[in-house]
């Protein structure tokens, strides 16, 4: 949103203002097929003119409720899904012109964990070779025991023990899984972690320490991160700035707390609110939407929002908002707010 | 004091595997009055789920057995009932909503098919009038069209008009218990608002209790008058929902209050939040004395020799620690 991409070569001096990544008017539209002749009968629009900046360092949060195209986003910027189009700037390169080995050797800067802890593991590999897998794909380690002993540092830091390495994923619980996924992702030292629902599928407690963890490892190592979740608490508590995604699109873009404060779009008023809060002495006003989210195959013209908005005018049915800056830097798509 | 609606004493559910007895629920007593909603809390494997399924027994047996106990339903014991006395007992008199409503939902059967099934237990009416009835409970359950919509099939609703048809079919016989297992678990933030509210309204309308199974406090705190927590099998505290916020005693539970990250206080200054160390007890072979004793920041040499007793701290307030 700050440099027009166009002005930015490739290979030009690194500059501390310049985002680590750009992604701008990312679209990914998947194929329906249907018929004997298997035709494309429909799309769904899962990702649909996605815009945002990274700054190193920082904690980028993207919330939004299922099929809002949040976890999409994250895999069109490793190229994990082909983007049907848009642009992804990482480091001043442009990753979708990247060949085969341009893409592997960029991915050791940009690493990803997963929300299943259970699936994204093999099965049959001992945490050892998982973790090590990566350090050798990427020619990290010129030994087997220089391997071992990256792996036991990459262990410990992560919070688990060296004699750990010996066991296969199915003696883990699902917190030390995750921490298994966090050690694999590290093990090439990226730069930009792509979290995706990292915390959505453990206990509160143990989401705690995964949590604490990213934080801590955040501050050791410069981390940035790119953090996918459904859940507006977490969200809040680990981002420096918030990306709020409806059927496709970012609709809010804020700094966290000020986004908590002054939502200014009626959707991320409406998410805020109906967060239940740990607290019965809390009685607050919950704004309700009706209805459910519409179907990604056929949005809503206009503004996606505007069949379930409480202040959408008729207008809204066939302008699309733009996002624009309402404020330094929050960045709101509504016709009538900010 | 009036006889609890229901009241549940030293229920032990063990469950038999090739690794040797799982002690699911070990001990747990819990009551609740008519029409009030109490939460069940606590985190996987803890017991909440086994304790809501033994009251209408509907654990298989084997693996499953009841090792010990009463499940007082208006000061009937449940446990020594046939299958046949149960049936009277399930759907009229306590009704169950669960997790994903798309397993509890026949795919093949329209759901007012379904609904209408449940009607017709408890009234003779031709299938024209339990239909009619199936689509009078879609509308008290605010899903549009319902004369249309009864003839429809589960996967043509989405999750959260789901579980308003699980919510519809459970009240069709007007229950007197409503036992809600994680009804919102699986659903986003605003439909889970959506479906919370109906709750309410359901239950103001038909007066009945529920008993809302969860590990989210959040959704403790804004919809229930009183809270146990269980943990590890045992029940470690039981409190109304303002004691239990505000006064929370057992480790645990204060551990797990402060574990969660809140939204409304982002004007203060992040703090980091407080993890409990540890994972959950094995319940094959669970600790001696108190299982959060290995967690514990508290814990002393009395803590591993035997299981405290549940306590009152306060009017109603109940822990079980030694503390």
């Amino acid at each position: 949103m700050s440099a027009p991409v166009a002005s930015r070569a490739a290979g030009t001096a690194p500059d501390a203002a310049k985002p680590l990544l750009s992604v701008r008017d990312l679209r990914k539209h998947f194929a329906i097929r249907g018929g004997i002749l298997s035709r494309v009968v429909d799309k769904v629009h899962a990702v649909d003119g996605v815009s945002f900046d990274i700054k190193a360092g920082e904690t980028l949060g993207v919330v939004g409720e299922s099929g809002c195209g949040k976890s999409t986003t994250g895999r069109c910027i490793l190229r994990l899904i082909e983007p049907s189009s848009g642009e992804v700037w990482f480091q001043d390169a442009d990753v979708m012109k990247m060949d085969r080995n341009a893409l592997q050797a960029m991915r050791r800067d940009m690493q990803i964990i997963f929300q299943d802890p259970y699936a994204s593991l093999n099965p049959r590999l001992t945490i050892g070779a998982i973790i090590g897998e990566a350090l050798i794909i990427h020619k990290l380690v010129k030994s087997r025991q220089a391997m071992e002993d990256r792996v036991v540092q990459l262990l410990e830091t992560v919070g688990l023990r060296p004699d750990h390495m010996r066991r296969f994923p199915h003696e883990f619980s699902g917190g030390q899984r995750q921490r298994i996924g966090i050690a694999r992702a590290l093990a090439v030292e990226p730069k930009l972690l792509i979290c995706d629902e990292p915390v959505s599928a453990l206990d509160v407690s143990i989401q705690a320490q995964v949590i604490n963890l990213l934080e801590d490892l955040q501050e050791q190592f410069g981390l940035t991160y790119l953090f996918i979740a459904h859940d507006l608490s977490v969200v809040e508590h680990i981002s420096t700035r918030i990306a709020v995604m409806y059927l496709g699109r970012v609709v809010e873009i804020a700094p966290a707390a000020e986004l908590y404060d002054t939502p200014l779009h009626p959707y991320s008023e409406a998410l805020l609110s109906a967060v239940p809060i740990p607290d019965p002495t809390i009685k607050r006003k919950r704004i309700m939407l009706q209805g459910d989210v519409p179907n990604p195959i056929r949005p809503p013209s206009g503004c996606h929002f505007h069949t379930r908005c409480p202040i959408a005018k008729p207008d809204c049915a066939t302008r699309v908002p733009e996002l624009r800056e309402s404020k330094p830097g929050h960045w709101v798509s509504c016709h009538y707010r900010g | 004091m009036a006889e609890p609606l229901l009241d549940i004493r030293g229920l032990k559910t063990w469950f038999k595997t090739d690794d040797g007895m799982v002690r699911a629920v070990d001990g747990v007593d819990l009551h609740i009055d008519r029409g009030e909603t109490l939460g069940v809390v606590g985190e996987s494997g803890c017991g909440k789920t086994v304790t809501a399924r033994s009251v209408l027994k509907l654990i298989d047996m084997p693996p499953g057995r009841f090792e010990a106990g009463q499940i007082l339903w208006q000061g009937r014991d449940l446990i020594p009932l046939s299958m046949d006395e149960m049936d009277k007992i399930r759907a009229k008199e306590i009704a169950i909503i669960f997790q994903e409503p798309m397993t509890s939902l026949n795919p093949v059967y329209t759901v007012g098919d379904q609904i209408a099934e449940v009607i017709a237990l408890h009234q003779k009416l031709s299938r024209k009038q339990a239909i009619a009835g199936a689509a009078e409970m879609l509308r008290l359950v605010d899903i549009p069209n319902p004369e249309r919509r009864v003839h429809d099939y589960p996967h043509q609703f989405s999750g959260g008009m789901r579980q308003r048809v699980m919510i519809a079919m459970a009240l069709s016989c007007q229950p007197k218990l409503l036992i809600a297992d994680e009804p919102t678990t699986a659903l986003d933030v605003t439909i889970q608002a959506q479906i919370l509210e109906l709750m309410q309204e359901m239950k103001e309308r038909f007066g009945m209790a529920i008993m809302l199974i969860t590990h989210a406090m959040g959704v403790v705190a804004e919809t229930c008058q009183r809270v146990t927590v269980m943990y590890a099998g045992n029940v470690v505290e039981e409190a109304s929902v303002e004691a239990l916020f505000g006064d929370p005693r057992h480790p645990y539970t204060q551990g797990l209050i402060r574990s969660i990250p809140r939204v409304d206080r982002s004007a203060e200054k992040k703090q980091r939040l407080e993890a409990i160390a540890g994972t959950v007890p094995n319940l094959l072979d669970p600790p001696l004395g108190c299982r959060f004793a290995a967690r514990c920041k508290f814990a002393m040499d009395v803590c591993t020799q035997g299981l405290p007793p549940l306590k009152e701290v306060g009017p109603g307030h109940y822990v079980r620690c030694v503390l």
